[in-house]
């Protein structure tokens, strides 16, 4: 039996001057990508995604969140990147399965829950307007001038394979 | 340590050597997450997509999918069924981002367990597709009912949905088949993608 699920990459940051994180020459071999983030960052702010370097106005969300005592939901259109998460000052996870990631037929989605448990439970869902295999991702944050992934956050990246 | 030898088919004289007890053979990695079966929707779509014959050895179930409506419309949604029973012996809940407010909603004595938005319709934007991922949980075993739970939306760059749901299946039966339909369409439109994976317990 062939391994279905397993670990493509994983960095684990040994300081707090990292403002992103690229996985690259990522395999075409898998059905879907899981995207799993143990994090902390020097400033709170957004955690986000650019495919094959793409910076064009290609992405957007919906999004919902609790905060505890009340709901939200909002849509971002035409964005530059893609928003996964908010991430917090304080250890947070956030697991995104990016589904059929090189598929040619279709425009990319992902799913994404994201836990900042001192401020919100958040759900994502994205699209990338492309059908272009994903064989890059980099991980950034709202401000690489002031926000850096704190030492310790660990990124994996896993493929799942179908039959 | 000594070589191991390969013989051949046809005659003694003739093997092959290896320093690996593996002979040549790639190293069998046991997992715990496998995958069952995948649809693939082909030209002319399908109206029902059907997972069955499943075993029973695994501890859950789990599926992974993106797919398009061939429904008129925005987009659709999707409903469940567990070993072709259509009676009233399903129930289920929801949370549903709609980009502008958070709502919520749920059925009773349901002939199926609906899930919102997992679909793109015909007039939702070329090339899009919903997504949607289900667990199945303890889906073998005679002394429950059967829960499943999702996370599933679509997004049209301009609309769309996010969303949570839960659902119960009123039966103690291992769940052997698994028929997935359009919620209010006629069914799926081509490169829609849905897998089931089996997912072990431990020892």
């Amino acid at each position: 039996m062939a391994v279905t699920y397993e670990p493509i990459a994983t960095t684990t940051l040994a300081n707090s001057t990292t403002a992103e994180v690229t996985f690259s020459s990522i395999p075409a071999t898998y059905t879907d990508l899981v995207l799993v983030i143990a994090g902390k960052q020097q400033v709170a702010t957004t955690v986000k995604l650019v495919f094959n370097g793409d910076t064009g106005t290609n992405y957007s969300y919906t999004r919902m969140n609790g905060n505890g005592s009340s709901t939200a939901s909002e849509r971002y259109s035409n964005q530059n990147n893609l928003p996964i998460a908010y991430g917090g000052t304080e250890r947070y996870s956030i697991v995104t399965p990016i589904m059929n990631y090189s598929n040619t037929n279709a425009y990319k989605t992902l799913l994404s829950r994201s836990n900042p448990a001192t401020t919100f439970t958040m759900a994502y869902v994205g699209l990338w307007r492309s059908t272009s295999a994903i064989n890059s991702i980099k991980i950034t944050t709202d401000n690489l001038s002031q926000t850096y992934f704190s030492s310790g956050s660990m990124l994996t990246l896993y493929g799942i394979s179908a039959a | 340590m000594a070589p191991v030898y390969k013989l051949s088919t046809s005659r003694l004289s003739s093997r092959t050597s290896y320093s690996s007890m593996l002979a040549g053979n790639a190293a069998f990695l046991p997992t715990d997450f496998e995958s069952i079966a995948t649809v693939t929707v082909g030209s002319g779509g399908t109206s029902t997509i059907t997972f069955s014959s499943i075993p029973s050895t695994y501890a859950h179930l789990q599926i992974r999918g993106i797919l398009r409506a061939s429904r008129n419309d925005a987009a659709d949604g999707i409903i469940i069924q567990y070993n072709g029973d259509t009676a009233s012996n399903y129930s289920s809940h929801y949370v549903r981002g709609s980009g502008s407010s958070v709502g919520a909603g749920s059925g009773a004595n349901q002939s199926s367990m609906p899930i919102q938005d997992a679909m793109v319709g015909q007039t939702g934007g070329a090339n899009m597709f919903g997504t949607v991922i289900i667990d199945i949980l303890d889906y073998a075993n005679t002394n429950k009912y059967k829960t499943q739970r999702s996370l599933g939306g679509n997004d049209r760059n301009g609309a769309g949905y996010i969303d949570f749901s839960s659902g119960n299946w009123r039966n103690t039966n291992a769940i052997t088949s698994i028929d997935i339909k359009a919620l209010y369409g006629t069914g799926f439109a081509q490169h829609s993608h849905i897998a089931l994976y089996g997912i072990k317990a431990g020892a």
